[in-house]
């Protein structure tokens, strides 16, 4: 897409979300407007990780391990502070500080990209064993019971400055959606920064762009910090969105739901991530109302058929569709599409060639 | 003295335990390159095979050793026909078409069983003393059984025919198809075999670990860090990384408790990836199969 064009498609898309913004409240009831915001919360958590997997080729499987680093580091800090001002500070500073740990290790160590989704996904799993076992009395950071098995409660957030001055739910939504708005454009400035276009370099060939001289390691950290700061922060407003932060942030099946949202959105996009998202929040709540059929059965054909048949995600395949209709052919996507197994696409892996 | 004996053995144990969960994956990730996020539901299936059968009057043993197997081998065999053959050479594709495989067999069982059938099947074997200690016999026939399949698995690979053209497949299936070998078979036998595996090690643990559809969390990363902390050299690989992980995890589950053993088993192997990211076997080990 020319540059022209996808200006003209994020104005759109920003007119349509600000008055998003400002209509919902008026037209919705008062819980769809709690549930959007768990819904968008959940939008920005895939958004940071089609950052770091669409433009820096970054698999992280357990990006739902800053997610919920940022949930607890949040309700953690603001019952202990008694506000709630700084300790959205220091929720996301934990979460990208935990990220750039994890991060030197893993690209510091050379570790390839699909041992990395290994480790993350580990990582996180680690977690929710651990924050499962906290239920004692004995587990407590300040005043902060962790709970164990039962999660603690989010305090709400206030105004900024005045800790008793609670925000309501409808105001929580514009937080939620301003936030993710903010986050939204702030991605696509940085993809459009130097730094942002050696990610996508990085990406494609890290051979190459190692040799023409990228330090491709503290890039890959950079982006890798960026994207878990994102996810804390969308941790803190699913902690407001839910009310409460159970260790299954850290489950399997929110690990696994994470990576769906951005593999059916599209890899490469940045509002694919979040359309993914929000689409399957509403198709897993509206199946969560029946019990013949397990949600993890619908959740895995679903990535199994994206994967197979759909593997570039809806966004994409819907402006190559467009495209074709309005006779702005890609001849190279399609060409790429027909020999799937000769060449890696986007966000593929480097081959791990070995002796047996 | 005795509680040193004891000790070792629980130290042997944990250490086959997990040779047991990490084989199959071994096979199926450590030779194909397919990163097989259901292994886990493998294992499940395995326990299954057992629950079901034994309930329906099948001897134990037969379940255990030989259904178990058979069964999650057959599936094993299906779900590579029907989508693991177009991923080969597509590491991360095939990471996400098995996790979407794991969400299907997770949700499928939990459909069919529910979710709270945690049937439990008694251990066949009773506690044997060991001087002042009583210990389950059942983990030491599961430590031998473990020392049997490795063995079985390098016989199989090093000194028969399908165990040459397996290698030779994994190492280049072009080649290997020039010469006329049959790799697409080849390659679906493989993967039967990883399956099989993992099926038989789920129907052992079946006993130990009670059986329930989401079971196969608790393996998956296990098994993942025990393979990839190996690294290329997959039965030695396994072996190596299966003795430093389960000894570690065994020491501090018996000094502090099982949660964080677990937690120092997975930071051992991240440190370990940090040192050497290739595994174990591309310092030591490295001409070993």
């Amino acid at each position: 897409m020319s540059r022209a064009r996808e200006n003209r498609w994020l104005t759109i898309t920003g007119i349509v979300a600000v008055i998003f913004l400002l209509g919902a409240p008026q037209v919705l009831e008062l819980f769809t407007i709690i549930n959007l915001t768990t819904a968008l919360a959940l939008a920005l958590l895939a958004l940071s990780l089609g950052l770091i997997w669409g433009f820096g080729g970054i698999l992280c499987f357990g990006q739902t391990t800053f997610f919920g680093v940022g949930a607890y580091a949040y309700v953690v800090a603001a019952i202990n502070f008694g506000g709630t001002s700084w300790a959205v500070v220091v929720a996301i500073l934990a979460a990208a500080a935990f990220a750039a740990v994890l991060g030197y290790f893993v690209f510091y160590g050379r570790v390839s990209d699909v041992y990395l989704a290994v480790i993350t996904l580990t990582v996180t799993l680690i977690f929710y064993n651990l924050m499962r076992r906290t239920s004692g009395p004995e587990y407590k950071i300040g005043d902060a019971l962790l709970g164990g098995f039962n999660g603690i409660n989010a305090p709400p957030l206030n105004v900024p400055g005045y800790a008793d001055w609670f925000l309501f739910p409808e105001d929580v939504f514009y937080v939620a959606m301003a936030t993710l708005i903010v986050a939204y454009f702030g991605c696509v400035w940085l993809t459009r920064t130097h730094f942002g276009r050696v990610a996508v370099a990085i990406r494609e060939n890290e051979l190459r762009a190692e040799l023409i001289g990228y330090d491709i390691r503290l890039n890959k950290l950079g982006l890798f910090t960026i994207g878990g700061g994102l996810a804390g922060a969308a941790g803190v407003l699913f902690a407001n969105g839910v009310g409460r932060v159970t260790p299954d942030v850290f489950n399997l099946y929110n690990a696994a739901l994470t990576i769906i949202w951005v593999i059916v959105g599209g890899r490469g996009t940045l509002i694919g991530p979040i359309l993914g998202a929000l689409a399957l929040f509403y198709l897993t709540s509206g199946l969560g109302q029946q019990s013949t059929i397990n949600n993890n059965l619908i959740l895995g054909v679903i990535l199994v058929v994206f994967v197979l048949l759909v593997p570039r995600g809806i966004v994409p395949s819907v402006i190559e569709l467009w495209d074709a209709r309005t006779g702005r052919r890609r001849e190279f996507s399609r060409r790429g599409r027909r020999r799937p197994r000769s060449r890696k696409r986007s966000g593929a892996s480097t081959e791990v060639h070995h002796e047996g | 003295m005795d509680l040193y004996a004891a000790l070792a053995l629980q130290i042997v144990y944990g250490v086959a335990n997990l040779v047991l969960i990490s084989l199959g994956l071994a096979i199926i990730f450590g030779m194909m390159r397919v990163i097989n996020l259901a292994h886990g539901e493998f294992l499940m299936l395995g326990g299954y095979t057992v629950v079901i059968s034994t309930n329906a009057g099948v001897n134990i043993w037969i379940a255990m050793l030989i259904l178990a197997p058979l069964v999650v081998g057959i599936i094993g065999l299906v779900v590579e026909r029907l989508m693991i053959r177009f991923l080969y050479g597509r590491m991360v594709d095939t990471l996400l078409a098995t996790w979407g495989l794991s969400l299907v067999l997770i949700g499928l069982i939990t459909t069919i069983f529910g979710a709270q059938t945690a049937t439990t099947i008694s251990p066949p074997i009773g506690a044997v003393r060991i001087g002042g200690f009583t210990s389950s016999g059942y983990e030491i026939f599961l430590i031998a059984v473990t020392a049997l399949l490795s063995i079985a698995v390098y016989a199989v690979l090093r000194y028969t025919k399908l165990g040459l053209l397996a290698r030779g497949t994994m190492q280049g299936a072009e080649i290997a198809s020039a010469l006329g070998v049959s790799t697409g078979r080849i390659y679906a036998v493989t993967f039967g075999l990883g399956a099989a595996v993992s099926g038989l090690a789920g129907g052992l643990l079946a006993p130990v670990t009670g059986v329930l559809p989401t079971i196969g969390a608790t393996y998956i990363a296990k098994a993942f860090i025990t393979v990839i902390s190996g690294g290329a050299a997959i039965l030695s690989g396994t072996l190596s990384a299966s003795a430093l992980l389960g000894s570690v995890n065994s020491v501090l589950s018996y000094v502090t408790g099982p949660t964080i053993g677990e937690v120092g088993l997975l930071v051992v192997a991240i440190v370990l990836l940090r040192l050497m990211p290739q595994g174990i076997t591309s310092k030591f080990f490295r001409k070993s199969l």
